[in-house]
């Protein structure tokens, strides 16, 4: 029954995790299901809902500065989120097997204090901490922090790359044996020396004692976000899990065979490092149905205003003049640096405006679209469309063929998006036998098939 | 001596407030070898501190406290020590709060925060977020940091010398100075913050496809000599608006502090007359900072042994103490005794101009229950202490008023459709 079956080739199970929906462009709010993003009753009943599922975890993304568009404040899609480390901290008393990834910046942080906050989680979620590590180096953000924009654009992979292997040796200082806490003897600690680290390098001159002991999973698990050739080669030295942006089964199968690859010349086996990339979904009565509904998201996700904004970031001027139900405008971009929006990571996708607004323009004249069905047309779909068995199985499929290892679905409707695909898909998956009926374990690890890290060698 | 008229900046001159501070075990630092505590390893466990805080709840205190510091505790004032006999390692302060919020209903739940090494940004967002997690019960503790253990975690920056010793010294206090004007900047910038977001500023306007409106969102524009923050935050205005900014202070260059940025400052006098001293003292820092007529709490630190007799507490701690290998002192007071002379020395101190009291468990496995289920049920028997929660937010529970955002009033008024 399963033709995504390869015969001789083990079936893999599928992992699946959720990004709650806040401000990403797919976030649809005008909705009336539409709820707040910042509640906490959103979260708990999004995590609540993913633990239904029993999903491997909840995923946050992070922004550290709001968005600007022609010098103002980007209004047009979902603005302000809580903070990542509380949110996350909060829904561990709400769930008790639910991963909980929490995307910090390496760039505008200290290892300490990040070591700290992660461990403390981990702790605290009896070992359902996760890092997705990222880098920012726009001095734009950097507008909200003590050190501002002093790092340089090509520092960044340096940086982060050196943040983690700081935070790995506070973790790491620790051993699971130094804890004592023997009241008869008085002996609290093994030796004076817990936790002592010293770390002298180009970004990172400290030392001392870190404060927090062994968590129940040694260190986080590590995400990996970020798609550059030095994205990738970082992620196959450092990371446990990939979220990637190729959720088409061509893309998603160069990808995974790519950063698959990396992984031997850094002494490590595919299976130490997932390959799990973003996918958003579209769920009807029948496959035509789902194709109807995706049309309106789409329309729901792409206002009039939205459009033009959209071809702002491409045209790199004010468009505001122009009609959404008209035609594109026969002016060329503006040349020299993109400044129109700030803070938003698309905006470096296109490399040759010129060209880029040559080609929809005659895309839009071919197919006689309007600037609105343009930007509908040309920006980003949903991955999986269909009737839930539709979506099983496409899922199931690209899983067995290797375009990836599962997926972190983004619902477009906070918080009740994942609702219906716990409801619908996820039985279906446990039917074809390539889902979780049960958590099986209790940390995030343990869902992931991840190893325990080595603990440092006794003192 | 009769009770002194109403102090208008004193808003507790009705009923008493009371907090508790956590920290390691108990403050004694043998407390972790007591028998009421559980097995050291559950110090970083979730449910040792939602039990803690539930108990806490139960007895209808104010709010709870969270020590924390970003260097392994130590008995050295300037420094890290070599002890292994006593608890050293601590989570995260805020986040130990916001993993008990959810469990929790109406007790406000108030983390350290080192301001020498943290960012004020992030320390704002996540203030914010502990507030919108807890609806409304957040607050936070600034704490400067003079250790240089702990600033060589970061290797930021180099931080003064300071010793029990040199920390009275004028050089001493001008550094001291320094470490605190950050810290009241840093407050600053966190409170801008938090009014940022004008608590409208989500409008959801479907027909000019506008989520916000951005002209109720603001910079903040700060720059100060340590750092410079633009705004707004990320994270909208939180339920109670700003929640309350705490502070320990001991001596001159930090009660300037607590007058100029503070909602609740703490304090340690040892004796009634100490108490009315510190107090005159912070209210002329009030003064000095322009704040004359703002509602300040100051609340009393006293480290607390109780037993059903004196003799019980105080054989108690000297068994600790012998645990210890030292007599237990402590910066604030060291009580020991009844729940029922507790209640006399509150109540008396109370007519010295403190509001209330937070009060640090030397034991929290024993300690903390007779606070709450001894203390609290004296104190009521007396008038002197609520019989149930009347405020679902820790600014309703301290009568603070909930601010209005200093922004939204600098708006032309808008037309109002009635």
């Amino acid at each position: 029954m399963n033709q995504s079956r390869t015969p001789g080739k083990p079936v893999k199970r599928v992992h699946l995790a959720a990004h709650f929906p806040g401000v990403n462009n797919t976030t649809v709010w005008s909705d009336p299901a539409a709820g707040s993003h910042i509640d906490f009753a959103s979260f708990e009943h999004f995590a609540r809902t993913a633990e239904r599922a029993k999903f491997d975890f909840l995923f946050l993304a992070e922004g550290l500065r709001l968005r600007e568009q022609g010098g103002k404040i980007y209004d047009l899609d979902v603005v302000g989120r809580p903070d990542t480390f509380t949110v996350l901290a909060a829904l561990a008393a709400v769930t008790e097997h639910l991963g909980l990834t929490g995307t910090i910046n390496s760039t505008f942080n200290e290892p300490y204090e990040v070591a700290r906050q992660f461990a403390s989680l981990d702790h605290l979620t009896d070992g359902r901490a996760a890092w997705n590590v990222v880098t920012s180096w726009d001095a734009f953000t950097g507008e909200n922090f003590r050190r501002g924009g002093f790092l340089a654009k090509d520092r960044r992979y340096a940086r982060a790359k050196e943040f983690l292997a700081t935070a790995n040796e506070l973790f790491d200082s620790w051993r699971s044996d130094d804890l004592v806490g023997d009241p008869a003897t008085g002996a609290f600690l093994r030796d004076a020396r817990a936790g002592a680290f010293t770390h002298h390098g180009e970004e990172f001159d400290i030392e001392g004692r870190f404060n927090v002991p062994r968590s129940p999973q040694g260190r986080p698990v590590i995400f990996q976000a970020g798609d550059s050739e030095e994205g990738r080669e970082f992620a196959a030295s450092s990371a446990d899990a990939i979220f990637s942006r190729h959720s088409t089964l061509d893309a998603g199968q160069a990808f995974y065979a790519d950063v698959k690859g990396r992984l031997a010349r850094h002494g490590r086996s595919p299976d130490q490092l997932l390959i799990l990339p973003a996918a958003t979904f579209v769920l009807g009565d029948t496959d035509e149905d789902a194709h109807e509904k995706a049309h309106e998201v789409r329309r729901q996700q792409v206002s009039g205003q939205t459009a033009i904004a959209y071809l702002e970031h491409v045209w790199n001027r004010d468009l505001s003049a122009y009609d959404p139900d008209g035609p594109l405008p026969d002016i060329d971009p503006a040349p020299g640096e993109n400044t129109v929006a700030r803070g938003r990571a698309s905006v470096r996708m296109h490399r040759d405006p010129v060209a880029v607004a040559k080609e929809w323009r005659e895309k839009a004249e071919a197919e006689h679209l309007s600037i609105r069905e343009l930007v509908i047309e040309t920006t980003g779909r949903q991955s999986f469309i269909g009737a839930a068995a539709t979506v099983a199985e496409t899922i199931d499929a690209f899983v067995q063929a290797d375009a990836s290892d599962g997926f972190i679905l983004a619902p477009h409707i906070t918080p009740g998006g994942l609702d219906e695909f716990t409801d619908t898909v996820v039985p279906l998956l446990q039917e074809r036998g390539v889902y979780r009926t049960e958590y099986t374990g209790s940390t995030l690890r343990d869902h992931l098939g991840l190893a325990e890290p080595e603990e440092a060698p006794a003192r | 001596m009769p009770d002194p008229a109403p102090d208008p900046r004193s808003p507790g001159d009705g009923p008493l407030h009371l907090a508790v501070a956590f920290d390691d075990a108990g403050w004694h630092p043998a407390a972790w070898r007591d028998p009421s505590t559980g097995p050291a390893a559950a110090l970083f466990t979730a449910r040792h501190w939602a039990a803690l805080v539930a108990e806490a709840e139960h007895g209808l205190l104010d709010f709870v406290t969270f020590e924390d510091s970003l260097a392994p505790q130590s008995a050295r004032f300037e420094g890290p020590d070599e002890r292994t006999d006593q608890v050293r390692g601590r989570l995260d302060a805020v986040l130990v709060a916001a993993r008990v919020a959810p469990l929790t209903r109406h007790i406000g739940l108030v983390p350290t925060v080192v301001v020498t090494h943290t960012e004020p940004f992030h320390l704002s967002k996540a203030v914010a977020t502990l507030d919108h997690v807890s609806r409304g019960r957040a607050g936070v503790r600034v704490r400067v940091s003079v250790r240089p253990d702990e600033a060589a975690h970061f290797g930021r920056r180099t931080l003064p010398r300071l010793t029990r010793e040199t920390i009275n010294t004028p050089e001493g206090q001008r550094a001291a100075s320094e470490l605190f004007q950050e810290a009241g900047d840093y407050v600053e910038v966190a409170r801008r913050l938090w009014d940022s977001w004008d608590d409208d500023a989500e409008i959801r306007d479907a027909a000019t496809g506008r989520f916000v409106d951005r002209d109720r969102l603001h910079y903040i524009d700060f720059e100060g000599p340590r750092f410079s923050v633009k705004g707004p935050s990320i994270t909208p205005r939180p339920p109670q608006g700003q929640p309350p900014v705490t502070a320990l202070a001991h001596s001159t260059v930090p009660y300037a502090l607590v007058g100029q940025a503070a909602d609740v400052g703490y304090v340690t006098p040892h004796d009634t007359e100490g108490a009315r001293a510190i107090v005159a003292e912070v209210r002329e820092a009030q003064a000095a900072a322009g704040r004359a007529d703002e509602p300040l709490h100051v609340f009393g630190d006293l480290v607390v042994f109780l037993d059903e007799t004196a003799g019980a507490a105080a054989a108690r701690k000297e068994r600790l103490d012998e645990l210890a290998g030292a007599p237990y002192t402590s910066d604030a007071e060291v009580f020991t005794g009844t729940p029922e002379s507790l209640a006399d020395l509150l109540l008396d101190r109370r007519r010295a101009g403190l509001s209330g009291f937070r009060l640090r468990p030397g034991v929290h496995g024993h300690d903390l229950a007779a606070i709450t289920r001894g203390l609290v049920p004296e104190l009521q028997r007396r008038g002197a202490f609520r019989r149930a929660y009347e405020a679902g937010t820790l600014r309703g529970l301290l009568g603070l008023a909930r601010p209005a955002g200093r922004y939204a009033t600098a708006r032309p008024a808008e037309v109002t459709a009635s």
